[in-house]
């Protein structure tokens, strides 16, 4: 069977796909990773520290450092107000 | 460039009291995102925030008020809808929104919930459903599901579930939609859009409680309970209300969406002039 | 426009009964939010209500039950409103719990209960006086009430404005235990012009307050209330909290919260006692009653007095806090006390507590009045 084309929208061409800067409030987090496996851009992995409570928070992982397209999921589903990202182009 | 930057502050703390942060919600507990999301609505919805008003009642989801940087009041156990009805009827200017859990909301205050949805009063009704009591530890409540395990079902659970979107759709709900914490930017989406109506909105919020109902019932954490919206959730705003019942089980659908956007007159107390 | 024509107050000579006359008091005290949920024999208080409010501006609203009555005064309260209910025995029971969180987060209201014979369903059109205690002590939890005992339908006027009043001025839910007799019965009410009525308005933040703390209370134990919509942000909790309304369940707040909310009560209390005294000033027999019995004790101490017994009455016109300081100085040794009331023995026994000495207990459940002949009897025997 011959594979299926990925689906590619239109105006791909033409439409600047933003880059986003990841800030970790590290104290706040409570490792629930929520926001490292739901990255729609898998852009996040969990830290080698532990914060003082134990868990370890989310970093951006080795060669990522420009993979955040600053699309705001992490910020809305952290349930501990720990993680947002800002458009740096 | 490196990687992430180290910050003490979040963007949206001054619509939470964060100097109550970190809140007491367990790790993998859906309630800060709900909490989350709810607050950046707040706030994309441009309605002024000195205008918006919290209630809540008894429970985990009793707790969301308090840590929402609006007037903010914290009731008694299934008494929020009827306390947001004296403060939306003795200032109409107010949008209040009723967060609270399912069981305040449909157990211990089902009851208000029938009568002020067939009223349609204009409130903004938000329900975290979590399938159990989990304050007090993870006892069954009226939306577990059937067979379900929880400290006072230890032989399974022998009571179907309330089926939430129906029961307020069939009161005629002017607003009626389903989302879990992980759809949280359909959630945003569905909440701006109750935030924008007038009338009696409900929202039910699948939220995973790892400790007092995803354990023992073979969902396991809160991460686990993600997945397993991620595989079972199936968006259709357009099904059958009454077949949209939640069972939970790994070989069964949960149906999603915004159900239910209609128009109906917004209740005015007998006498009331135009 | 009906609006326009519709009178607040209906100053005037009226007869009236006694559930109206409770609806006239209100709204000449300044109420302005109504929930309630039917039930005999209070509920000519609603029909009233339902009738005048709106054409005030105000709003009246039949709630589901009296559970969300009482929450829905609550909200109302904190929008701005002075707000009440009106209920009976087993809706009063029902309030309860939102009456303790009324007292907790210190929330002015107003809760009328027309007392019928209990427990339970009991006599729905009879009278009874069962429910002072639970006045007391109904909501779990320490607390200090206000209650008025209102003794006939001008009192029902006149002490529905002393509850609003107090209700405003303490920042507190305020109990009025009426019954079914003067709630029922018709006499003359006489209402006064607007402008010789004493209102209260709440404390509130200074002018131009931002960020005002709810639980920050003054020197005379009562914090002044922001209201929702002010732009205070303000969090109200039934949670144990702290000045900022935060929950701050330990127990040192505990316990510095709890004796304030009594205290606030307590160190006013010369203030918002109110006794009658008919001949007690020279009386070796002091007959303490309240409500509809007090009527009958008025003619039992009148006809002791014809037979030659200096009796006297003390009818108590606020329930609690207790006139227990009164009570005392009365107590010398040598006077008797009878205590009548249409229950078997509640108030009596806060008498003995303060006067440290047995009473007599003219009592009954309830379903009648007790005839002035019963307290007669017990006059002429307490002073044998």
């Amino acid at each position: 069977m011959a594979a299926v084309p990925l689906r590619r929208p239109l105006d791909a061409e033409t439409v600047v796909v933003p880059v986003g800067q990841v800030f970790v409030i590290p104290e706040r987090c409570k490792g629930c990773r929520f926001c490292i496996e739901f990255c729609p851009e898998q852009v996040l992995v969990e830290s080698d520290r532990m914060n003082a409570k134990g868990y370890r928070y989310p970093v951006v992982a080795d060669g990522k450092e420009r993979a955040c397209v600053n699309c705001g999921f992490c910020r809305l589903i952290c349930p501990e107000f720990a993680i947002y990202t800002e458009e740096i182009r | 460039m490196s990687g992430e930057i180290y910050v003490q502050a979040h963007p949206v703390d001054h619509l939470v009291r964060a100097d109550r942060l970190p809140h007491i919600w367990c790790p993998g507990c859906g309630l800060g995102s709900a909490t989350a999301c709810f607050a950046s609505a707040m706030v994309d919805s441009g309605l002024p925030l000195d205008k918006q008003v919290v209630v809540s009642g008894i429970g985990c989801t009793g707790r969301v008020a308090g840590y929402l940087n609006v007037d903010s009041f914290h009731t008694t156990h299934g008494r929020a809808i009827p306390f947001a009805i004296g403060l939306k009827l003795a200032n109409p200017e107010l949008q209040v929104t009723v967060f609270s859990g399912d069981g305040d909301m449909f157990a211990i205050g089902g009851n208000h919930f029938l009568h002020a949805a067939r009223r349609n009063v204009d409130l903004n009704v938000v329900c975290i459903n979590n399938f159990n009591y989990g304050m007090t530890g993870g006892q069954f409540g009226p939306t577990t599901p059937l067979g379900a395990r929880t400290t006072t079902t230890p032989h399974g659970n022998a009571e179907p579930p309330f089926n939430l979107v129906h029961v307020a759709s069939s009161l005629g709900a002017v607003f009626v939609a389903r989302w879990t914490v992980l759809h949280i930017r359909q959630l945003h989406r569905s909440m701006l859009r109750a935030l924008d109506k007038r009338g009696f909105r409900f929202i039910e919020v699948l939220a995973p409680c790892p400790v007092g109902f995803g354990k023992s019932n073979d969902i396991g954490e809160g991460l686990d309970e993600m997945w397993f919206y991620r595989r079972q959730c199936v968006i259709d705003p357009e099904t059958d209300l009454a077949q949209a019942t939640i069972e939970m089980k790994h070989d069964s659908r949960i149906v999603l969406g915004d159900f239910v956007d209609i128009e109906r007159p917004v209740f005015r107390p007998s006498g009331w002039e135009e | 426009m009906i609006a326009a024509a519709e009178r607040r107050v209906l100053a005037g000579r009226h007869f009236m009964n006694g559930d109206t006359a409770c609806a006239e008091g209100a709204l000449a005290a300044g109420c302005r939010f109504f929930a309630g949920y039917p039930i005999t024999p209070s509920t000519e208080i609603a029909e009233r209500l339902a009738e005048r409010l709106p054409r005030l501006g105000g709003c009246f609203v039949q709630m589901e039950d009296e559970l969300g009555s009482m929450a829905a005064i609550l909200g109302a309260s904190w929008a701005g409103a002075k707000a009440m209910t009106a209920t009976s025995g087993p809706g009063f029971t029902l309030m309860m719990e939102n009456f303790g969180l009324g007292l907790m987060t210190e929330t002015p209201c107003v809760i009328v209960n027309v007392q019928r014979g209990g427990p339970s369903t009991g006599l729905p059109t009879l009278v009874g006086q069962a429910d002072v205690m639970q006045a007391k002590w109904g909501s779990h939890g320490d607390y200090e009430p206000i209650a008025y005992a209102p003794a006939s339908p001008q009192e029902m006027f006149d002490l529905l404005i002393a509850a609003f009043n107090a209700a405003e001025r303490y920042r507190m839910p305020v109990l009025v235990m009426a019954d079914e007799v003067v709630g029922h019965m018709t006499e003359g009410v006489t209402i006064p012009p607007a402008e010789e009525l004493h209102l209260v308005g709440r404390k509130r933040p200074p002018a131009g307050a931002n960020g005002w703390l709810p639980y920050a209370a003054d020197g005379d134990l009562v914090p002044p209330m922001p209201l929702a919509g002010e732009g205070h942000h303000i969090h109200v909790t039934g949670l144990t909290h702290d000045e900022r309304g935060y929950p701050a369940t330990d127990a040192v707040v505990q316990d510095q919260l709890v004796r304030r909310i009594s205290q606030k009560v307590q160190v006013h209390a010369a203030e918002i006692i109110s006794l009658e005294e008919l001949l007690t000033h020279d009386a070796e027999t002091i007959v303490v009653s309240y409500g509809c019995t007090a009527r009958s004790a008025r003619q039992a101490v009148l006809a002791a007095r014809e037979r030659g017994v200096k009796a006297g009455l003390l009818r108590l016109i606020t329930l609690w806090p207790f006139p227990g300081e009164r009570m005392r100085e009365l107590a010398d040794g040598s006077r008797r006390f009878v205590v009548a009331e249409m229950n078997l023995g509640q108030m009596a026994r806060e008498v003995e507590r303060h006067t440290r000495a047995p009473a007599v207990w003219v009592t009954h459940a309830g379903g009648a009045m007790i005839p002035p002949t019963a307290i007669l009897r017990a006059i002429m025997e307490a002073a044998t």
